[in-house]
């Protein structure tokens, strides 16, 4: 099962390598991982996404919790949230092809942000199942290549009753 | 008053009421070393490599409860304690281990005896820091010693560069911690201690577990009271040996691979399980899936993560040992003092002692020399008043079975490492914190070979640690695996090149002696441990006895191979 992770962190060197270490360390399964600091001096704010069954996840947020450099972690599975991912993506685009995919761009609301005669490059912003299907269609036109974030996500502010 | 980063250090030690370290010195402590010989207050034992400092302010600080510090240069001296501070991590020793490092301006350059051990000791400490400047040097030995003790205790490393051990600063002691990010939780839910008892009151078969968490929390008397006053059988890891006296009616020795039959039997039949300090190692669980299969499992410890970590539990309590077994005591004594206790388990006791009557540890008492019966005279001359510590193999659980260990802190074991060269170190550490103790280090002739040379530390300091060999010419226990489990195929264990043990001794200036025969064996034990001098005890004994019972790997533990 796919869980976000939002860790708080202290924003000092090498708590990067911490993370990361106890993922490879111990076998856990990392997705993405994307990092950036918060309004508060001194902390970043990690969005990890991994998946596995309930005792692995219980044990991976007990182990960051351990680290003496994380702050706080939540399992955003417990509450409503908001997720983004943003991926820039580099197609092929003849002429023949042209049309349906900024057809494709439409329908997604993504943006084209560079053009050449034979190429077209899409930033697309969504939620990971969004932009796993922009992938998925536009596969068969060739895409040269993709940048990707990891997921960034937040609490709902109004969180419905469980 | 501006001091050098170097006796700022130094004074920040002292305020941790640091006595000793151990280290070794090289080119970037040098400036700490210039600094020590000022402060006659700071021991310092020089040992004859990094690894041997590590494992004795680890058995110092094993024996005293105290945190072990070590100091050691940059480089080779770094990577040299990596061993050794994986030791103290497996097994949650607290320590504070400080290396030097190159200049601030010179990391990553590739300099001289450069290397990033803050990367290297991430996955084998508690917590580590690199000091970048010298007004922050002092805090951060705070930090280190309250991280290093505080919660589950373990190594911590403090990297501090030349440039910062000469760079000069007013020194301030902080008086207080302030650390958003760690907080240990010490004290129990009520909830769930009464949820505890009252599983426990439910219970016709329960049984205690004791871990190494009860020697660290130090609380073993109040262990004793709750098993004592619930007549609840104990049983405890290799780290929890001494958490509860061997010599005690309601003991039923070490559970696991080499556990007792008692013990195994009683855990795999148990109701209830109270694990107390314990992380259900897979020495101790053997086949998980039918490991405690009828019980459920209270499980205290401080570590949220040992929790649910191998075996299901029913109920989770986390915080300090003490405070939780404590807590259990009131409630039993209130809330369920009509209970009759002592009565309700009679049936299950009566099935316990019947176990551990019929099988007791045991051997084949032959005329040759049985390693099993050199640790049983060790008991009988010391009668249980010593510091054991142990290397690691057969050496390590003939002593685990064999020796009652009545009090907590007088065995070091390197538990959950298994590190091989552990125990002579570890020996010179706790006889630096008791001087007027008997330490005896119960060795095979593998692994004091891998650090024999702190045997000119022990000379030089006037440490008169003991150590036994139990010398079978064989990486013992790795031969008994060969035998068992890979067609006798004795590949490189047989180890009958060896150097003459008591020449060895005499080399360095200790005493050596040799028994061949079970008739010197207690006169010689006897001499040995009244010399002033430290001694090396060459005993040749049964070249290829094993250790039994044994639970084959993977195996469940009611699978036990017996004698």
């Amino acid at each position: 099962m796919r869980h976000v992770l939002s860790v708080l962190v202290e924003n000092e060197p090498g708590v990067l390598s911490r993370i990361s270490g106890l993922f490879s360390g111990r076998g856990f399964n990392l997705d993405s991982l994307n990092v950036a600091p918060v309004l508060e001096e001194g902390v970043s704010l990690m969005t990890i996404v991994t998946r596995g069954d309930q005792q692995i996840i219980e044990q991976i947020v007990k182990q960051l919790r351990k680290l003496v450099t994380v702050i706080k972690v939540t399992d955003m599975q417990h509450s409503t949230t908001v997720e983004r991912e943003m991926a820039l993506i580099k197609v092929n685009a003849t002429e023949s092809n042209r049309a349906e995919i900024l057809r494709i761009v439409d329908i997604f609301r993504c943006k084209v942000v560079d053009v050449s005669l034979d190429e077209l490059t899409l930033e697309v912003i969504g939620d990971h199942g969004k932009v796993e299907a922009v992938i998925a269609l536009l596969d068969r036109f060739g895409i040269k290549e993709i940048a990707r974030t990891g997921t960034v996500a937040l609490r709902r502010s109004m969180q419905p009753e469980k | 008053m501006e001091y050098s980063g170097a006796r700022i250090l130094l004074e920040s030690l002292k305020k941790e009421n640091v006595d000793v370290l151990f280290g070794y010195p090289g080119g970037a402590v040098l400036d700490i070393y210039h600094e020590l010989s000022n402060h006659n207050d700071l021991k310092h034992v020089l040992v004859r490599h990094e690894q041997g400092a590590v494992h004795a302010a680890d058995g110092y600080a094993r024996a005293s409860g105290k945190v072990g510090v070590c100091l050691v240069t940059s480089g080779p001296g770094a990577t040299n304690t990596v061993t050794g501070i994986a030791t103290a991590y497996s097994d949650s020793i607290p320590l504070v281990v400080l290396t030097g490092q190159v200049p601030t301006p010179l990391i990553g350059n590739d300099a001289f005896q450069e290397v990033d051990i803050v990367g290297i000791t991430r996955p084998c400490t508690k917590h580590n820091y690199l000091v970048q400047d010298v007004s922050q040097l002092a805090a951060t030995i705070k930090e280190a010693f309250h991280v290093a003790r505080s919660g589950r205790p373990g190594p911590v490393l403090v990297d501090i560069p030349k440039d910062v051990q000469n760079q000069m600063y007013a020194f301030q002691y902080p008086e207080r911690i302030k650390m958003r990010s760690y907080n240990p939780t010490y004290k129990p839910n009520n909830n769930q201690v009464r949820r505890a008892i009252e599983l426990l009151s439910e219970a016709k078969r329960p049984l205690i577990f004791a871990g190494g968490g009860v020697i660290s929390s130090n609380s073993a008397e109040d262990l004793g009271m709750l098993a004592r006053s619930m007549q609840i059988p104990v049983t405890g890891s290799l780290m929890g040996l001494g958490a509860f006296p061997g010599d005690d009616p309601l003991w039923l020795g070490m559970l696991g691979m080499h556990g007792t039959y008692a013990a195994n039997k009683a855990v795999s039949n148990a109701d209830v399980i109270l694990a107390v300090g314990a992380r259900f190692d897979d020495r101790v669980t053997g086949k998980l899936s039918s490991f405690a299969a009828g019980a459920k499992i209270i499980h205290i410890d401080i570590d949220p993560t040992s929790i649910r970590k191998n075996v299901e539990v029913e109920v989770p309590i986390v915080g300090d040992c003490k405070l939780a077994l404590q807590g259990l005591v009131t409630v039993q004594q209130t809330e369920f003092a009509d209970v009759d206790w002592a009565g309700q388990y009679d049936e299950w006791n009566e099935q316990i002692k019947e176990w551990s009557v019929t099988h007791p540890v045991r051997y084949h008492k032959e005329e040759s020399l049985k390693p099993q019966h050199v640790v049983e005279t060790i008991f009988e001359l010391t009668k249980g008043d010593a510091i054991i510590s142990t290397e690691v193999g057969q050496n390590q659980m003939w002593t685990a079975q064999f020796y009652k260990f009545r009090q907590p802190r007088t065995l070091l074991t390197s538990g959950g490492l298994g590190t091989m060269g552990y125990g002579f170190p570890a020996a010179i550490g706790a006889q630096m914190a008791f001087p007027d103790k008997l330490v005896i280090d119960v060795a095979g002739d593998g692994s004091i070979q891998m650090n024999s040379q702190e045997l000119m530390t022990a000379v030089s300091h006037k440490l008169p640690v003991k150590i036994v060999v139990l010398n079978n010419c064989f990486l013992g226990m790795v031969r008994q695996w060969q035998e068992l489990f890979y067609d006798r195929n004795y590949c490189s264990t047989c180890m009958d090149a060896q150097p003459d043990f008591v020449k060895l001794a005499e080399a360095y200036g200790a005493e050596g002696y040799r028994v061949t025969e079970p008739s010197k064996l207690k006169e010689t034990l006897k001499a040995a441990f009244a010399s002033p001098l430290p001694c090396i005890v060459d005993v040749r004994v049964e070249t290829e006895e094993n250790v039994y019972p044994m639970v084959p790997a993977g195996a469940s533990l009611e699978e036990m191979l017996l004698v």
